[in-house]
């Protein structure tokens, strides 16, 4: 267990109630984590560092398209760890390296070190969104990027408000298995 | 893309998360999967005609423990599953438990029989149709629960995959046993018993494929 424990879980608890400030906070103390993990995990294995940022990105997206897989009955940092670790050995499979080497570490390496920098991945995210289905496109442009509210997107795109919430979801986690894809050697 | 930017597009209207949503996903996945396999059972094989004999629904009851048991195990861990962990073995016993008794129960039953009784206490009479159709049943409920088990975010893929077959087999083994007449433990135990893990294995075989998020 870390020390930020405690703070981290009420960021989270906060951030499933629809508190983006907090969600926005959490992302951004879990990545500054995450990058030290995956720089230490790619150094041990020998693996370039650079592929460091992508698995960051990957592992955020997939912290929030699948928080609701949290149980608030738990702590935090093992679901972190477990989604961490997940992303790096499926990583590591698609990019076909041996992962034998990836040892079970402790669950609180995964929060343990600090280290921060303004920090850019391979992945080019406009490029990726043209690849989506154009619901899911127009979705997320309007929603996440361009910060229209649901209830302005779903007028805008002739859609209903849920529909307009499914094809985000739905369209965060089709960038996931874009992302996927370009793994493939 | 700079993760900066990443974050403030993932923060931008963040929607308030159903906390039980796992929970009624998979439910939803367990009771449809159980439905469906009943109803291919009644269109297809029919419920057995001696129900109204004597003894035959302690016979019924003894079989429908055991595949009900796989159920129930397999629906709790499959919850447990769908959630990102690094360790999830406590509940595996709880899968096995049904197989270990009724291993048990079979090999008690055959030590008090006659060997000359043993054949047809194992073999019965309708053992390639219990061979054929405990998998075939299985199909449409294993389905439901990858669908669902999609939805979620399961780490193991091959233990999770294992678990769903496992589950798919017990649902098409708690329909199928509504139509069998094959009442030895013994038989139970072996084509039963069998034919579950047997799904098990295409779960496990599957699960990477399938389950990948």
């Amino acid at each position: 267990m870390t020390p930020n424990e405690p703070e981290f879980k009420a960021l989270m608890m906060a951030s499933l109630e629809g508190d983006a400030t907090a969600h926005r906070a959490l992302l951004q103390r879990l990545s500054q984590r995450l990058r030290a993990y995956y720089k230490g995990r790619l150094a041990r294995i020998e693996r370039s560092a650079t592929e460091a940022e992508d698995l960051v990105q990957e592992a955020l997206i997939a912290i929030h398209v699948q928080r609701h897989t949290y149980d608030p009955a738990e702590p935090l940092t093992p679901w972190v760890h477990a989604i961490a670790r997940y992303k790096l050995i499926d990583h590591l499979r698609r990019t076909r390296a041996s992962m034998a080497d990836v040892p079970l570490e402790d669950a609180g390496q995964v929060l343990a070190q600090d280290d921060y920098v303004s920090a850019e991945s391979a992945y080019d995210l406009h490029r990726l969104l043209k690849q989506l289905p154009e619901k899911m496109r127009r979705t997320i442009q309007y929603v996440k990027l361009d910060g229209l509210s649901v209830a302005e997107a779903a007028s805008r795109c002739g859609m209903s408000e849920s529909a307009v919430k499914v094809n985000v979801h739905r369209g965060l986690k089709a960038l996931v298995a874009l992302i996927a894809l370009e793994k493939r050697p | 893309m700079k993760t900066d930017h990443l974050i403030a597009m993932l923060s931008m209207n963040v929607e308030p998360v159903y906390r039980r949503q796992v929970i009624r996903t998979l439910s939803a996945a367990v009771a449809v999967g159980a439905v469906v396999a009943v109803g291919i059972m009644l269109f297809t094989l029919g419920v057995r005609m001696d129900l109204k004999e004597p003894g035959v629904f302690s016979f019924l009851a003894s079989k429908l423990i055991f595949t009900l048991g796989i159920v129930i195990a397999t629906s709790i861990y499959l919850i447990k599953l769908a959630r990102p962990s690094i360790e999830q073995s406590a509940p595996a016993a709880l899968a096995t438990f049904p197989f270990v008794a009724i291993m048990g129960l079979a090999a008690i039953s055959l030590s008090s029989a006659p060997i000359s009784h043993w054949n047809r206490l194992i073999v019965g009479n309708q053992w390639l149709e219990c061979l054929i159709s405990i998998p075939v049943i299985a199909i449409v409920p294993f389905a439901v629960i990858i669908w669902a088990l999609r939805k979620t975010a399961p780490t193991d893929l091959v233990r999770t995959g294992a678990i769903a077959g496992l589950f798919a087999g017990g649902v098409s083994a708690t329909a199928y046993a509504l139509h069998c007449i094959d009442d030895s433990l013994p038989f139970v135990a072996v084509w039963y018993g069998g034919t579950i893990v047997l799904c098990a294995f295409f779960g496990a075989k599957l699960g990477p494929r399938l389950l990948r998020w």
